[in-house]
């Protein structure tokens, strides 16, 4: 079953809340610049990775750490390169 | 006989919170060791001995506050050496001057017979919470009072709380006089402790500051090539690759490895790196990474991930919070390029890293874009003059341009 834009998001949310507990990921808007608005730094950031990976199975390189800068880019991203 | 003492954790602590023993009269300790966890304006650190000993007597009770340098406890050393005190870090610990302004905090009376059995946690939740632990009744088999019991008590205390109160701080008028310590004193005391050791570094410390930009090409293409090869989970951070640069350019110029006490300089031979790490809830903790030039660049990152985890999980150790023998700080993150730090003290530099952009770069007469980091250095004049902090620059440019050998 593939999975929805729905249920990416959802996961990302719950990923972001893990690693910034104080912030609320729901509020973030579909373009904004989800490490600057929610105060992310590169650790944090790799966590997140991690989580993606582990939730969707996808690896993402290094390399394109810079497409993944919006909710909208985290998504499409991920829809691109599950593996359902 | 040894005294056991409330220990000093940094320039800015003056009291500390006995939050609980791990050991009861009659246990043998040895070497690193936990024997209570204390709790400062940093957080509840896990408080270690140096020493192989025997618990005699435990003097204090757990929830009480004392000052810097108080007896907690009477040990007996196993090997036979008479001493006053017991060393509760790996050296002679440059101790702030004993408190002047606080003033001994009277123990309260607890009932040794009915002393509770209650988690660190527990303890500290049941502080916030404003739950009396003499009513609250442990569930476990041991019959220890644990997080779940306190919290139970909690909402019996509370007609049916929002959940959002949880995080949403009281409005002011809400709180009582006498209100127990909350997430905002917490905060409080950190400011306070910043602020303390802050401003006796600007009064008592001429600071000199150098910078140099470093081309960082070469040091990011070997790292995005070496954790190509890696999973995610074992990827390294730019930022390792820092710390490993600074430990290895203090064994080249050792000048700045150190602290200033009794008016001279005293060069530490262990390279301790204090990080900086920012709380989410604001403030600051810079726990020390130990022996960082004798760890590899994977052990670098893990023991930076379990810093990281543990101090914003509030279980530093003592040895950690002490021990730094120059602080690092890297605001790269937020899109700072270039950062001025304020010396710790009794350390004696401060090394800050800016974010790694690109720039323009000229050499041989042509001009390129590269990834460039700004380093600064704030150095104590009294104890090095700025050759050294320029020497100490360049072996960190040196060390990131032979990455491989990192």
């Amino acid at each position: 079953m593939a999975i929805t834009e729905i249920q990416i998001k959802e996961t990302i949310f719950k990923l972001l809340k893990n690693i910034a507990p104080d912030s609320s990921p729901e509020a973030l808007g579909q373009e904004d610049d989800v490490r600057e608005t929610l105060g992310i730094d590169s650790y944090d950031f790799l966590n997140f990775m991690i989580g993606l990976n582990e939730e969707f199975g996808v690896e993402i390189p290094e390399t394109d750490y810079g497409k993944l800068i919006t909710l909208n880019d985290m998504t499409q991203y991920i829809l691109a390169h599950a593996q359902s | 006989m040894a005294e056991f003492r409330m220990p000093s954790l940094g320039a800015d602590m003056r009291t500390g919170t006995l939050v609980a023993w791990k050991v009861k009269p009659g246990d043998h300790l040895k070497h690193g060791d936990i024997i209570a966890d204390v709790e400062t304006d940093k957080g509840i650190m896990e408080i270690e001995v140096f020493e192989n000993c025997i618990v005699e007597e435990l003097l204090l009770e757990p929830d009480t506050k004392v000052p810097v340098g108080t007896p907690m406890a009477r040990l007996k050393l196993e090997d036979g050496v008479e001493k006053e005190t017991i060393a509760v870090t790996d050296r002679e610990t440059p101790s702030p001057p004993p408190a002047i302004e606080s003033p001994t905090i009277p123990v309260p009376e607890l009932p040794r017979e009915e002393r509770l059995r209650v988690s660190p946690l527990a303890r500290k939740l049941a502080a916030e919470l404003d739950v009396d632990l003499t009513q609250v009744k442990g569930a476990g088999a041991d019959g220890a009072i644990h997080q779940m019991d306190v919290e139970e008590a909690a909402k019996k205390l509370q007609p049916a709380p929002k959940p959002a109160e949880k995080v949403v701080a009281p409005p002011p008028e809400a709180k009582s006089p006498e209100a127990k310590p909350t997430t905002t004193d917490f905060q409080a005391g950190m400011r306070r402790a910043i602020a303390a050791a802050m401003s006796r570094s600007n009064r008592d410390i001429p600071h000199y500051y150098l910078e140099t930009r470093i081309d960082m090409s070469h040091a990011l293409q070997w790292l995005e090539a070496e954790n190509q090869k890696r999973s995610i989970k074992e990827r390294i951070l730019p930022v390792v690759l820092l710390i490993k640069a600074v430990a290895k350019a203090l064994t080249d110029v050792p000048e700045l490895n150190g602290y200033w006490i009794d008016d001279q300089l005293q060069v530490q031979e262990a390279i301790h790196i204090g990080f900086a790490i920012s709380l989410r809830q604001g403030g600051l903790v810079t726990p020390a990474i130990h022996h960082a030039d004798l760890k590899s660049l994977d052990e670098l990152m893990a023991a930076l991930r379990d810093l990281i985890e543990r101090t914003r999980g509030g279980h530093l150790r003592s040895s950690e919070l002490s021990d730094a023998t120059i602080t690092l700080t890297s605001l790269g993150d937020i899109g700072v390029e270039k950062v001025y730090g304020v010396i710790y003290p009794p350390q004696v530099a401060l090394v800050g890293f800016g974010k790694i952009a690109e720039q323009p770069w000229a050499e041989r007469g042509m001009l390129d874009v590269r990834p460039v980091l700004t380093a600064t250095l704030a150095g104590d004049h009294r104890a090095t003059d700025g050759i050294i902090g320029a020497r100490f620059l360049q072996a960190i440019n040196t060390h990131l341009q032979a990455v491989e050998k990192l």
